[in-house]
C-alpha cells in the first residue's frame, strides 16, 4: 500500500489511464468517506521467543502539516481481567476512534458473561477483519491498516494485519505503510521465518523495533521522534506511551555541502 | 393498613384514600421476603455481598451468580424476584451503554442511580404494568483520574480554558440503594432483604459516615453482617457471594470484581468465629443470670 493517502486504493493513473468520473453522479444521496483526512503513519509489529511486540509514532499528520503529536496510535484490549492484546491503528485517525470506541463496547458486554473466557488477540483480529470487510463491501471503508499484536488461543505469539479492504495477513514481522518498505526488509534479517522468530529475545525484539522506527523517522516525512510501543507476553500488556528516538545520526551531514563538486 | 380490601389494592397506579399506591407497597413484601443483601462504602472502595439461600442440593457451588458488573466499574445486587434483578441489571447495562454512546465517557454511579430510580419508577405509574420485586443496591468507583475520552487526540490544553486546576479530583466512591417505588438515596451502608433490620444495625455501629473503614475491613464486616443476618434463618443452608470495586490504585483498579477466593474464605472463617464469640458471650451471661436466679 502507497503511503500516500491520496493514492490510496486508487488503480494507478500511469497504469490504466485517468479514471473517467464523468458518469458518476455529483451529489448523489449518500455520502460515503472518501480519502483519509487526519492520519498516522506505520505501525510496526515483530513477534519473538513469547510475545510480540509492536510500536507506532505519536504523530497525526493533516496532509503534510504534523497537526497533533501526542497521539496514542496503540490501544490495548482486555475482555475480562487484564489487557490480552494490543491493536495498532494506521491510517485515519477518526476512523481509528470509531474502532476504538467499537472494541471498547465489545470489550465491556464480553466481560459481562461469566463463562471465564475473554477474548484472545486472533479473536479480536478475527472481529476487525470482518468489520473492515463489511465496510469496503458497502463502498464505505474504515481508512485503517491495523496491526493486532497478542496471543492465540494456544497461547503463542499472534500477530496479523487487516486493513481497508477487508485484507488479512499474518507473519512474524509486518507493517503498514511506509514500514512495509522500510522496515519489514530491517526485521526479516532478524526474523526470516517463524522459526526464527521463536528464537529472539524480547530484547533482541524491541532493539529491532526501536532501530526500524529510527529508520522511520530518518526517511519517512509524515513520521515523527515521539512513540509508543508495547511488549504482549502472557503475563499481560507492557504498553510506554512516551518514548523519544535515541542515537540517531546527524554529525555526517557537518562534511556534505552543495549539490556537486564543491571547492569549498 | 387501611382501605385494603375496599379495592384500592388491585390495580397498580391507582391511589389510595390517603394517597397511597397498595401494588407498590405488595412489591416491598415480595422484597422482604428474599435473601439479604447488602453494600458498604468504604474509604477507598464498594463492597456488595448477597446471601443466596441453597434451595437444593443439586445446585452447582458458586454458579448462579447474583451480583452482576455493570459497565466495568459498578456493581448490582438486589433482593426480592431473581427474574427482575435480571431485568434491572439488563437495563442498567443498556443504560450504562447508551451513556458512552452520547458523553464518550463512562457514566456516574449517581446518574445511573438517577436513570434506574426513574426507570422502577415509571413501572408504578400505569395499571398495565406491575411494580419491580426488587430493592436494588448499586455500588461503583467513579474514577478520580483523568479518563481519556476514548479515542481522543491530544492532551488538551495544560492550563487556561478548557485546561486542569491543579490538584483538583473528582470521583470516589458511591453507594445507592433503589426501591420498587423508584425512590432512591445515597448511603454509606445499604442492607434490603430478609436480614435487613439485623443487617442494618451492624451497619449503623460501623461509623461509616467517618470514612474511615478500608476496604479490607469492608469485606471483612460485609461477610460477618450477612452472617449475622442469616441467623434469623439459620435452619437454611446459604452461600455467600461478594464483590468489589476500589480505586484505581487499590486491588482491582477502578473496577468491579468477585472478591478473589481466598479473601472470601478469609473472610467468612472469621465472620464464623466472631458469630461463635457472640453465642459463648451469650451463653456465658445466660448463665451467670441463672446462678443469680437460685441464690
Amino acid at each position: 500500500m502507497n503511503h500516500l493517502p491520496q493514492a490510496w486504493g486508487r488503480p494507478r493513473d500511469d497504469v490504466y489511464g485517468a479514471y473517467d468520473a464523468s458518469y458518476l453522479s455529483q451529489a448523489g444521496p449518500s455520502q460515503h468517506t472518501q480519502q483519509p483526512i487526519v492520519t498516522g503513519t506505520s505501525v510496526i509489529g515483530l513477534k519473538f521467543k513469547d510475545g510480540v511486540v509492536i510500536a507506532a509514532d505519536n504523530l497525526a499528520s493533516y496532509g503534510s502539516l504534523a497537526r497533533f503529536t501526542n497521539v496514542k496510535r496503540l490501544r490495548a484490549f482486555s475482555s475480562s481481567g487484564p489487557p490480552t492484546a494490543v491493536v495498532g491503528f494506521g491510517g485515519d485517525v477518526s476512523d481509528m476512534q470509531y474502532l476504538d470506541r467499537l472494541l471498547q463496547s465489545l470489550s465491556i458486554e464480553e466481560a459481562y458473561s461469566s463463562t471465564g473466557h475473554g477474548l484472545t488477540a486472533q479473536n479480536v483480529h478475527t472481529y476487525l477483519s470482518k468489520v473492515l470487510y463489511k465496510r469496503r463491501s458497502d463502498f464505505n471503508p474504515l481508512w485503517n491498516h491495523v496491526l493486532v499484536a497478542g496471543l492465540d488461543s494456544a497461547d503463542a505469539p499472534f500477530l496479523a494485519s487487516a486493513d481497508l479492504l477487508g485484507t488479512t495477513f499474518s507473519a512474524p514481522c509486518l507493517a503498514t505503510g511506509f514500514g512495509a518498505h522500510l522496515a519489514v526488509p530491517l526485521l526479516r534479517k532478524v526474523a526470516p521465518s517463524e522459526d526464527a522468530a521463536a528464537e529472539l529475545s524480547e530484547e533482541e525484539a524491541v532493539k529491532a523495533v526501536k532501530e526500524c522506527l529510527k529508520v522511520l523517522y530518518y526517511r519517512d516525512a509524515r513520521s515523527t521522534d515521539r512513540y509508543s510501543i508495547a511488549v504482549v507476553k502472557k503475563g499481560g500488556v507492557d504498553i510506554k506511551e512516551d518514548e523519544v528516538l535515541e542515537n540517531q545520526s546527524w554529525k555526517f551531514a557537518e562534511g556534505i555541502r552543495g549539490y556537486g563538486r564543491t571547492t569549498e | 393498613m387501611t382501605s385494603i380490601g375496599t379495592g384500592y389494592d388491585l390495580q397498580n397506579s391507582v391511589f389510595s384514600p390517603d394517597g397511597r399506591n397498595f401494588q407498590v407497597e405488595y412489591a416491598v413484601k415480595a422484597v422482604e421476603n428474599g435473601g439479604t443483601s447488602i453494600g458498604i462504602r468504604c474509604k477507598d472502595g464498594v463492597v456488595l455481598a448477597v446471601e443466596k439461600l441453597v434451595t437444593s442440593k443439586l445446585l452447582k457451588p458458586e454458579a448462579n451468580k447474583r451480583i452482576a458488573t455493570i459497565d466495568r466499574h459498578m456493581g448490582a445486587v438486589s433482593s426480592g424476584l431473581v427474574p427482575d434483578g435480571r431485568h434491572f441489571t439488563s437495563r442498567a447495562r443498556d443504560e450504562a451503554a447508551s451513556w458512552r454512546e452520547v458523553y464518550k465517557s463512562p457514566i456516574s454511579t449517581s446518574d445511573l442511580a438517577s436513570r434506574m430510580g426513574g426507570y422502577l419508577q415509571a413501572y408504578t405509574l400505569y395499571s398495565s404494568v406491575r411494580p419491580f420485586g426488587i430493592t436494588a443496591i448499586l455500588g461503583g468507583w467513579d474514577s478520580e483520574i483523568e479518563l481519556p475520552v476514548d479515542g481522543q487526540v491530544g492532551d488538551g490544553p495544560a492550563s487556561g480554558a478548557g485546561g486542569k486546576t491543579e490538584g483538583k479530583t473528582y470521583g470516589g466512591p458511591a453507594l445507592y440503594m433503589i426501591e420498587p417505588s423508584g425512590q432512591y438515596w445515597g448511603y454509606y451502608g445499604a442492607a434490603t432483604g430478609k436480614g435487613r433490620q439485623s443487617a442494618k444495625a451492624e451497619l449503623e455501629k460501623l461509623d461509616l459516615a467517618a470514612g474511615e473503614l478500608s476496604l479490607a475491613d469492608g469485606v471483612k464486616e460485609a461477610a460477618r453482617i450477612i452472617y449475622v443476618a442469616h441467623e434469623e434463618n439459620k435452619d437454611k443452608e446459604f452461600e455467600l457471594e461478594m464483590t468489589w470495586i476500589s480505586a484505581m490504585d487499590g486491588p482491582t483498579k477502578g473496577r468491579h470484581e468477585e472478591v478473589p477466593k481466598e479473601l472470601l474464605a478469609e473472610a467468612e472463617k472469621a465472620a464464623k468465629e466472631a458469630l461463635e464469640g457472640e453465642d459463648e458471650e451469650e451463653e456465658k451471661k445466660d448463665e451467670g443470670e441463672g446462678d443469680k436466679m437460685e441464690e
